[in-house]
């Protein structure tokens, strides 16, 4: 059973923004993510987006690209990063993560392995970014019989048709890309993105997520105004790329980062709750 | 066999091709999609396209019979279709001659492109100066240094070459690179991709393109000859020139369709670039084929003295006509390649590009087991001087 519905019913209740930081699985090297994504739940992460690393990875900018260089020196296969996330479950059962890659190491694995291993190590959610749901019917199936909510993305330039399609199709939430460009772009119009999330909300009941090109706590907070979780992947990643020759800083330099930004969402959550109130 | 119509509407040959990309570029696929199908059912269009083809091209081109290199091998009559003789010397103009008023039909102001052995590069940059159109091409570093010529015909055309330092530094990156752009810039920017690869309707809309090179060798052939040649081979990179040559034969059974692999330094040394002959199916660049790649899914780096072959994946079309049966796809060493080169450029003075050298080489070997009566078609996809400083450097010889 996914974790990530019940993980924004809660946030819903408590009035909160979800913040959803984005690593590399095995960046810059395997023994550092698990002990991460634990750190990153401590400084206020609600749900941890894990990256499979692929050779060509199209929809990034090379902040990404050189994380998934690498994890790639040391290997970090589709199967290293299941076993990472059973070794986060021994400790952690309730934060949701949500694997992000792209096709081809899903399609050698196949479809129903991968749908059953991920489910028996405590996978909550995946985002394929190379695959629309028009080539997704059989992957959606397995992952659906095992509970597993399938993530699409949407885009700006997604018209109301496939805002639709993409919608049903979708588990756990939407994955609004805010920004026409690879991820850590810096061009990112906040008021085109609230437009689009508004048409969004009027396709689906689904929380709506927003990432792509939100660097800091100012970006993080505009976005909070609008989606229902604000997802931060080249920004985290930039400060791990900083510390490769000091691995041991990794986690206090990315956990002072998700505690600024925590709190921007967290203002605007307090904010919101007086002016309604 | 049923009168052959693929891809389907969504752009599947059989399980290949499909479109495998981010959501931001579903949309504008589908506008192309639209656009092509329209356009190229359009007289008008398409009598734009066929004098662009006669007179800045320079169609067709000939169909000539290498009778001392058939005489030379001992086998079969070899015959060369001469798109080496095209503008800009190769086949790829055909193709980016009809992007390129796609383009400017559908309103768009730049053009970019991804290339390897830098043909397709040129070919873009040349009709983008023509048009009037902005010009980037994407390039592996690795690929700039092996075809530094093109690198600089590419900036005399106006044209901004990007290098790419990601990944494995050649083609594939490249193409990598060119999606991100295109992502970036999709409102203003048409994607002219150089190969039948990518997501639809790419491969097919660049087979309609190339396809011009087997409707004229058919024509050629029967009136040069009569009837229809034994065989057809063309190199197999991406696989444009290949599928340009076979697609209007594909209904024709009798004929034999051959594509030719670069098996780099040989294809159990690993160090090649053969996914039809020694890969496996993936999902790459926007569609399902054949690719070279690792246990876990990680795309390899492969190896051709040609640049122009120097890819992991292939077009989705080659991997449906390799499974089915009527087509048959092989490899050619470095070594052989070369020696086909020498070959070529000594007995009939025309000197090969290294990727159709692959093709040559193994229309050598061809010849002989088909014996004199039989009639051979190689695609001679690409002229040589691109070339000579690598051949020059396998010789120990700079300049």
């Amino acid at each position: 059973m996914s974790r990530i519905g019940p993980c924004f019913e809660r946030l819903q209740r408590d009035g909160r923004t979800a913040l959803i930081p984005y690593i590399t699985a095995g960046d810059p090297e395997p023994k550092v993510t698990v002990p991460l994504m634990h750190s990153m739940v401590e400084a206020g992460a609600d749900i941890i987006e894990l990256g499979v690393p692929f050779s060509d990875p199209m929809a990034e900018g090379p902040i990404i690209q050189h994380a998934c260089e690498r994890a790639l020196r040391h290997h970090t296969s589709l199967n290293q990063v299941m076993e990472m996330v059973k070794a986060f479950r021994a400790d952690d059962d309730t934060t949701p993560v949500v694997l992000m890659g792209y096709l081809n190491p899903v399609e050698v694995k196949g479809y129903e392995a991968f749908a059953q291993d991920a489910a028996s190590v405590g996978v909550d959610g995946v985002i394929i970014v190379d695959l629309p749901p028009e080539e997704a019917g059989e992957y959606v199936a397995f992952l659906n019989a095992q509970q597993i909510d399938p993530v699409f993305l949407l885009a700006p330039t997604s018209g109301d048709e496939r805002i639709h399609k993409i919608c049903a199709t979708s588990g756990g939430f939407v994955y609004y890309v805010s920004l026409r460009g690879v991820t850590g772009a810096a061009h990112l119009d906040t008021q085109e993105a609230a437009a689009k999330v508004e048409i969004i909300r009027r396709a689906t009941k689904l929380p709506v997520g927003v990432g792509f090109g939100i660097s800091d706590a100012q970006s993080a907070a505009q976005v909070a105004q609008f989606a229902d979780a604000v997802i931060v992947g080249s920004a985290i990643v930039k400060r791990i790329a900083a510390r490769v020759d000091a691995t041991d800083k990794i986690n206090a330099e990315v956990s002072g980062f998700l505690k600024e930004l925590r709190h921007a969402l967290d203002d605007i959550t307090t904010d919101q709750a007086v002016t309604t109130a | 066999m049923a009168a052959y119509a693929l891809p389907d509407e969504r752009g599947h040959f059989g399980d290949y091709g499909g479109v495998f990309v981010a959501e931001t570029l579903m949309e504008p696929l589908a506008e192309l999609r639209q656009a092509y199908e329209r356009y190229l059912k359009d007289p008008v269009f398409l009598a734009e396209l066929d004098e662009d083809l006669r007179q800045y091209v320079g169609r067709p081109s000939p169909l000539y019979f290498a009778r001392r290199y058939s005489e030379h091998v001992g086998g079969a009559r070899i015959y060369l279709k001469r798109e080496d003789l095209n503008h800009t010397g190769a086949h790829k103009i055909n193709n980016t001659v009809g992007q390129a008023l796609l383009a400017k039909r559908l309103g768009k102001t730049r053009v970019i492109a991804e290339t390897g052995a830098g043909q397709h590069g040129v070919a873009t940059a040349t009709v983008a100066a023509r048009l009037g159109l902005e010009c980037v091409v994407y390039m592996g570093v690795k690929d700039m240094q092996r075809q530094a010529i093109n690198v600089y015909r590419m900036k005399l055309l106006g044209a901004r070459v990007e290098p790419v330092n990601s990944g494995s530094r050649t083609l594939k990156d490249a193409l990598n690179e060119a999606m991100r752009d295109w992502v970036t810039h999709v409102d203003n920017t048409f994607y002219i991709i150089g190969t039948v690869a990518g997501p639809h309707p790419y491969p097919a809309m660049v087979r309609d393109f190339q396809a011009v090179i087997g409707r004229e060798t058919k024509q050629q052939f029967s009136t040069q000859v009569g009837g229809l040649p034994d065989a057809l081979v063309a190199c197999v990179g991406g696989g444009s020139n290949a599928i340009g040559l076979f697609y209007p034969f594909i209904n024709d059974a009798d004929v034999a369709l051959i594509g030719v692999e670069a098996a780099g330094e040989g294809l159990r040394s690993g160090r090649h670039a053969a996914p039809l002959c020694a890969g496996r199916p993936g999902v790459l660049h926007g569609n399902r084929t054949y690719l070279m790649e690792d246990g876990d899914g990680q795309i390899i780096e492969t190896h051709s003295i040609s640049a122009g072959l120097d890819y992991p994946g292939v077009g989705p079309e080659h991997a449906w006509l390799k499974d089915s049966g009527r087509a048959r796809y092989v490899a050619v060493s470095d070594a052989e390649a070369m020696a086909a080169f020498h070959g070529l450029s000594r007995i009939e003075g025309i000197m090969p590009a290294l990727e159709s050298s692959h093709a040559i080489a193994y229309a050598d070997k061809l010849a002989r087991e088909l014996g004199p009566d039989a009639s051979i078609v190689v695609n001679l996809s690409g002229r040589g001087d691109k070339d000579v400083h690598t051949v020059a450097a396998t010789e120990g010889i700079t300049f």
